[in-house]
């Protein structure tokens, strides 16, 4: 199980959230390992997607909102005094629902790096066309990059969203329920995409989807109510989980 | 049972048909009254602008409507509006945009509760307060800072302008970046952008359409104002030579004038009238245009 020794590449150490009163994350202890898939199931409320954007900080957009504990990205501390700027620039996160930018399909794509100073159209057409290759979109979309991204179907402006995020080239790629909306050709892209991209990125996913869990992660972390019930390779919570709520909940006969 | 539920349907009907030619007849009579002032208008005006001639009247320079041989050239008030309009919306659009951008993203919630009323309360104060307002307070400042004879003229009602189109502008503008769908935003700053990077590169261009449309019910306010303008502009209809010459816009010509206009003057002046009416015609056609680009 040469899987066991990665590197960890994101550290959470006894982490709590508050929106106001609400104790909606309970002293989550977690690594996250280089080079991994880490899945995060649960029921809905249960703070999945909460806690995946105390990752890259976007929680701080939600008004009061208190977090206590630490979470270190190689080593470093992310909830105190950093750059959020640059910290988001290297974990990068794809969201439940599609959002392209009302742009052009390549505008959206050479959005991050032109943020990030890169000015040259040659340099910018290579990026656009290597992070939508890396999305498995190119083929579908090259012969009309100029055109809005708006008109796309929602499985290609979810790959696009995915290339866009990849354009800036994060470490870390957070990917939040990315398949709720589409149908299954699209799904089933998205996660050969995941299988491909975990050689380069660290991705942590949000799903619902037991079978996907299973197919696509390295490890799975079962969150219940707050807490992390249960964290593991995805083997073993799959196959002998243990704890009888994980078990209870994987088998689809929880509450 | 199923009778039942025919025969209230039947009864819904009625009432709903009732309502119906409610509806029906006050946007009948709004339609109606605009007709009516269309076709006055350019009844009364368009005779007078054919006998003096459609490029003496529009071109001539001198208005002189009580000489011995009057002229009635209205170039020099159809410049006097087309400066003070644009000078209005050159000073008022980035102080409107911006103040909407503070109000809309950036300012915490209790600034926001204290600004937002205050600018709306700005939208309803009438015009001829600020006239008053432009009277004691920008036409003495001109007059001392800028050592001009009155201190009325174009400049004076360029700010007086200014200030009552950047209401509309905050308003409208502020709608339209707060219905930019938050996602956007997000997906921005996700990508590790600024709060002022994801402002300019992403909401104000998502909100483009409603921005425009602001400026262009802008214009429409400053070129058809009247009240203010006539206190603050001077009222003579000069050619403008700079910015403190004093002038006297389509608008406050047709309001001074008209007390003492004999036959043929007052003819002319519905001549203006016809002048101020296509140009609002055409800014209505663009606001038109800009707002079903915006609906696509
Ligand atoms: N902005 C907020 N303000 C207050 N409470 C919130 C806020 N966002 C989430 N919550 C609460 O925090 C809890 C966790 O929410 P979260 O969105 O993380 O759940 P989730 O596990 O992602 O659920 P789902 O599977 O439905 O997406 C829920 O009880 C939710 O009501
Ligand atoms: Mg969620």
């Amino acid at each position: 199980m040469q899987k066991e020794i990665s590197k960890k590449k994101i550290v959470v150490k006894d982490l709590n959230l508050f929106y106001g009163e609400f104790h909606a994350l309970k002293a989550i202890n977690m690594d996250i390992y280089e080079g991994e898939v880490t899945a995060l199931i649960g029921p809905s409320g249960c703070g999945k997607s909460t806690f995946l954007k105390t990752l890259n900080r976007m929680n701080d957009l939600v008004e009061h909102v208190r977090v206590t504990g630490s979470i270190t990205l190689d080593g470093n501390e992310i909830l105190s005094d950093v750059d959020v700027v640059a910290l988001r620039k290297r974990v990068g996160m794809v969201f439940q629902k599609p959002n392209p930018f009302p742009m052009s399909i390549y505008d959206n794509v050479a959005y991050g790096p032109r943020i990030h100073g890169i000015k040259k159209k040659s340099q910018l057409d290579e990026i656009v066309e290597k992070s939508l290759r890396a999305a498995a979109l190119w083929d579908e979309v090259s012969d009309r990059l100029s055109k809005s991204a708006l008109g796309i179907s929602g499985g290609q402006q979810q790959r696009l969203c995915i290339a866009r995020t990849l354009a800036t080239e994060p470490e870390v790629l957070l990917m939040d329920e990315p398949t709720s909306a589409l149908d299954p050709i699209s799904t089933s892209k998205i996660e050969e995409l995941c299988e491909t991209l975990k050689k380069n990125y660290t991705i942590v996913i949000v799903t619902h989807n037991m079978q996907q869990a299973g197919r696509i992660s390295d490890r799975t972390a079962f969150f219940l109510l707050g807490e992390l019930v249960e964290y593991d390779l995805t083997e073993r919570i799959f196959h002998r989980p243990r704890n009888e709520k994980t078990e209870r909940y994987i088998t689809g006969r929880f509450g | 049972m199923k009778d039942v539920s025919v025969i209230s349907q039947r009864k819904g009907l009625s009432y709903e048909k009732a309502i119906e030619s409610v509806f029906f007849i006050s946007a009948l009579l709004m339609v109606l009254s605009v007709v009516l002032i269309f076709i006055y208008i350019f009844m009364e005006g368009v005779p007078p602008i054919l006998k003096i001639g459609l490029g003496p009247f529009i071109l001539g320079t001198q208005w002189t409507p009580t000489y011995t041989t009057p002229q009635y050239g209205i170039l020099p008030m159809i410049m006097a509006s087309l400066i003070g309009m644009m000078g209005a919306i050159l000073v008022g659009v980035p102080i409107g945009i911006f103040t909407a951008i503070m109000l809309a993203e950036i300012a915490p919630r209790p600034v926001t509760r204290i600004l937002k009323p205050a600018i709306e309360l700005l939208a309803g104060i009438p015009s001829v307060v600020y006239g008053f307002f432009g009277l004691t307070v920008i036409v003495p400042f001109i007059r001392v800072q800028l050592k001009s004879p009155t201190g009325t003229g174009l400049l004076a009602m360029i700010i007086i302008l200014a200030i009552m189109v950047i209401p509309t502008i905050v308003n409208i503008t502020e709608n339209s970046l707060r219905a930019v769908p938050k996602e956007y935003k997000e997906g921005s700053l996700a990508l590790g952008a600024s709060q002022i990077e994801t402002i300019f590169k992403v909401t104000l261009p998502a909100a483009k359409s409603g921005i425009l449309a602001s400026v262009v019910l802008g214009m429409g306010r400053a070129i058809g104002e009247t009240m203010a303008v006539i206190m603050v502009c001077g009222n003579i209809p000069k050619m403008p030579q700079s910015l403190l010459s004093t002038v006297s816009p389509m608008t406050a010509t047709i309001a001074k004038d008209m007390s003492y206009a004999g036959p043929f003057h007052r003819s002319a002046l519905f001549g203006i009238g016809v002048v101020l009416f296509v140009f609002i015609i055409l800014l209505n056609l663009v606001l038109n245009l800009l707002v079903r680009k915006a609906s696509r």
